[in-house]
């Protein structure tokens, strides 16, 4: 056996992985692992807890999409307790939604993506980043920073937290929004909108068309996808439909409540973390590059694909262009960072819609709950994918049991199978360079885990 | 010259690090007093080389570090002492560092435990091993940094504000040691008290508190004097900032649940609020459980692992 290379931490990405390359005695792919170093147990430790605490509790699951987690498990509880929603509380909900996707996309492209593009993916590692971005254009930096910090704080000063939100309660939330708060957060979001036009044209202008090499080939794997869809098959982060599509497109839509039905969950060895899989394709499981089953994949790209379309204008627009060129669905890993931008489009066009809806700043957001006994299934898209909290109370509305699936995880098989496609793509007869393992690297950034 | 900071994060949640990001466009001028030597969230240093070949951890040498998480399993063991070894002045960031943080909470199981329910969930494959190919060893339970490693400083929050982020960095360029708030949340918060009430059991926050949404804060009763359990009076203030705002919480209407962890490095969260309800005569065998009173902070061994419920 040749030797093992060893990527670690990933990075640039939210959480804890790792990469091993056994290379063969001619120095080719042997196997190629990614290794999901972390477990938590959230799933045991809200056993027992007050249901209304625990939408509190599992936004630690992740800090940067905890507004998502806040949300998904708010709504489990609301079943659970077969709460009634306050009309308001149900948009306030769904603008904080959309807006955390916004920051979320910002963040997610120029901070951890953008790099790879802007500095180059063979750029040393001490400037490929935001900082050396900083410095390279440091116009472009300051309006990054500048905007990014804009939509975190418009979430902060509305709702008291950004990071770790506690706004949104069983029956609606906490506090209304005044008319004065809506104007102001109306006019910031056209800032943000303008900001997000900028960023799809200049990624269209001077990133996409230079690496189109690496976007049609780097991370290509053949797989379905999850997302999504209101009654319309308009693409949906707060509501609707769960869509389940194949690789040859076509799909089935399910209620969120029936998940069991369609997603099973793999235990592997080399990972801590679950990898889901179509248990309703009933083909099993493998991660086999020429022959997968099973897999599908979640996120930007996967609710782009799988909606039939995006009803607001500049991103819908933006959408037909897409498919035009990339057909449906579109496979390549690397139009994730196309995708990514396209919702965050939507997203700003989305909220500007929701704020520009009068009964948003209604008084009444929120109404009383009873704690009592029941199951409830709450899922939104985080921008990692089709996020599900799924709860059991008992009559003093206690949680018995919960099962979550979040976004990223859905992504893990595919994850994996990207990175062994680009390293069997690129590690060629025992040649290995930074830029080589970056690219590697870069197969897994396209899915922002 | 810059000064260097390190930055790693264990067992977390990278709230901690979009804290530091939302320190915003005062981050990017400090960026020419500082040099990130190392920073997984942001740059692409690794530990075992560039090249992936070396067969030893290695964190460059800084001025500063920052670690945020508690400390869960081996690789996170390793990383800290490298951490410890390499930084001069070691920080503790967020409350997972400094008290165990929410994935804390597992303490109260075994790690069997915790296998067995999420390796067996409704949806999963039965017969699948517990993974241990290539994975970090879990350790017997969540530890607060300090339980393995010096540290320097104490900066608590989940997430700390950035404003004490800032002022920590700050401070630290110019060879001081940064100074933080001890007091608890009531005393940065602007909700009206009016002393000891005809309140005698504690509510569920499932009801609407009295509030005119069109008044400021400084126009609400506080919350615990209106029956919701608060974890004010036994938390570290400093999730207001440093301008004067609300706790963030409260701000939001909604009730502390003591994210900054004890006033005291060495309080007990349950203990302390146990004590302040019972001394305003407030009935303790009517709250639904206890255990969520130490969700931030059951590192230190104040959330142990038994069979049954507390």
């Amino acid at each position: 056996m040749g030797k093992i290379i060893n990527i670690q931490p990933l990075s640039r990405i939210e959480g804890h992985a790792s990469i091993k390359i056994q290379l063969d005695d001619n120095g080719n792919v042997d196997k190629a692992v990614t290794h999901f170093n972390s477990i938590r147990g959230f799933e045991k430790y809200v056993q027992g807890k007050p249901a209304e605490e625990v939408t509190r509790i599992v936004t630690r699951i992740c800090g940067i999409c905890p507004w998502h987690h806040h949300l998904a498990s708010t709504k489990a509880v609301d079943a659970c307790f077969g709460a009634d929603i306050a009309p308001a509380g149900h948009l306030l909900r769904e603008c904080m939604q959309n807006m955390a996707h916004i920051n979320d996309k910002i963040l997610h492209f120029y901070f951890f993506a953008a790099p790879d593009f802007i500095m180059g993916p063979d750029a040393d590692y001490s400037v490929r980043n935001v900082i050396g971005i900083a410095k390279a254009v440091p116009d472009l930096a300051k309006q990054v920073f500048r905007m990014r910090q804009l939509g975190q704080m418009m979430m902060e000063k509305f709702a008291g937290k950004v990071i770790h939100p506690v706004a949104a309660v069983p029956g609606g939330f906490a506090k209304p929004m005044s008319e004065s708060q809506r104007q102001s957060l109306l006019n910031d979001t056209e800032k943000l909108l303008e900001f997000a036009e900028f960023t799809i044209k200049y990624a269209k202008e001077n990133i996409f068309p230079e690496y189109l090499e690496e976007i049609t080939s780097l991370g290509t794997i053949n797989t379905g996808f999850i997302g999504t869809v209101d009654d319309q098959g308009s693409l949906n982060f707060y509501k609707g439909k769960i869509r389940l599509m194949k690789p040859d497109g076509s799909y089935t839509d399910f209620d969120d409540s029936r998940y069991l039905d369609y997603i099973g969950e793999h235990v592997a060895d080399v990972s801590y973390g679950k990898y889901p899989y179509a248990k309703s394709w009933d083909e099993g499981f493998s991660m086999d590059l020429d022959m997968p089953r099973g897999i599908y994949r979640s996120n930007c790209l996967a609710r782009i694909n799988v909606c039939d379309n995006i009803s607001t204008p500049i991103a819908g627009a933006e959408l037909e262009t897409f498919r035009k060129n990339f057909g449906r669905p579109a496979q390549h890993t690397l139009l994730y960072h196309f995708a990514r931008l396209i919702e965050l489009v939507y997203a700003c066009e989305k909220t500007k819609e929701l704020l520009c809806d009068k009964n948003i700043a209604g008084k009444k957001t929120r109404l009383d709950v009873t704690p009592k006994a029941g199951r409830g299934v709450g899922h939104v898209e985080a921008p990692r994918g089709t996020l599900i909290h799924d709860y059991t109370t008992d009559d003093k509305g206690m949680i018995v049991s919960a099962n979550m699936i979040v976004g990223t995880t859905h992504n893990l098989a595919p994850i994996s199978m990207s990175v062994e496609q680009s390293a069997r793509l690129l590690i060629k007869d025992g040649f290995v360079d930074e830029g080589i393992l970056n690219k590697v690297e870069m197969a897994v950034r396209a899915y922002d885990p | 010259m810059p000064v260097k900071i390190a930055s790693e994060w264990l067992n977390s949640c990278s709230g901690c690090e979009i804290a530091i990001l939302n320190l915003g466009e005062t981050l990017l001028d400090l960026l020419p007093e500082l040099t990130f030597v190392h920073i997984p969230v942001l740059m692409d240093h690794k530990y075992y080389g560039q090249l992936g070949d070396k067969d030893e951890i290695n964190i460059p040498e800084a001025k500063v570090g920052l670690l945020s998480g508690g400390i869960r399993n081996e690789e996170h063991l390793e990383v800290a002492s490298e951490m410890r070894k390499k930084c001069k002045v070691l920080i503790a960031l967020g409350t997972c560092a400094t008290h165990g943080g929410i994935p804390a909470m597992i303490n109260s199981y075994s790690n069997e435990e915790l296998f067995d329910r999420y390796y067996s969930t409704e949806g999963t494959d039965s017969g699948g091993q517990v993974p241990c190919n290539g994975v970090p060893k879990l350790l017997d339970r969540c530890y607060a940094v300090d339980e393995h490693i010096k540290v320097d400083i104490y900066l608590p929050g989940c997430p700390p504000h950035p404003d004490h982020i800032g002022a920590a960095l700050f401070a630290l360029l110019k060879d001081k040691n940064p100074e933080f708030p001890f007091r608890s949340v009531c005393d940065t918060c602007p909700a009206i008290r009016k002393g000891k009430g005809d309140v005698n059991e504690i509510k569920r926050f499932v009801t609407t508190p009295d509030f005119d949404p069109e008044e400021p804060l400084d126009k609400m009763q506080c919350l615990l004097e209106q029956g919701y359990l608060c974890s004010g009076p036994v938390t570290r203030a400093g999730c207001a900032g440093n301008n004067g705002d609300a706790p963030r919480c409260i701000s939001a209407r909604v009730p502390c649940r003591g994210c900054y962890g004890p006033v005291k490095q060495n309080g007990n969260q349950m203990l302390d609020m146990l004590n302040a309800l019972v001394s305003n005569g407030i009935d303790i065998s009517q709250l639904p459980e206890r255990e969520s009173l130490l969700r931030f902070s059951g590192a230190h061994n104040k959330l142990v692992c038994k069979k049954g419920s507390f």
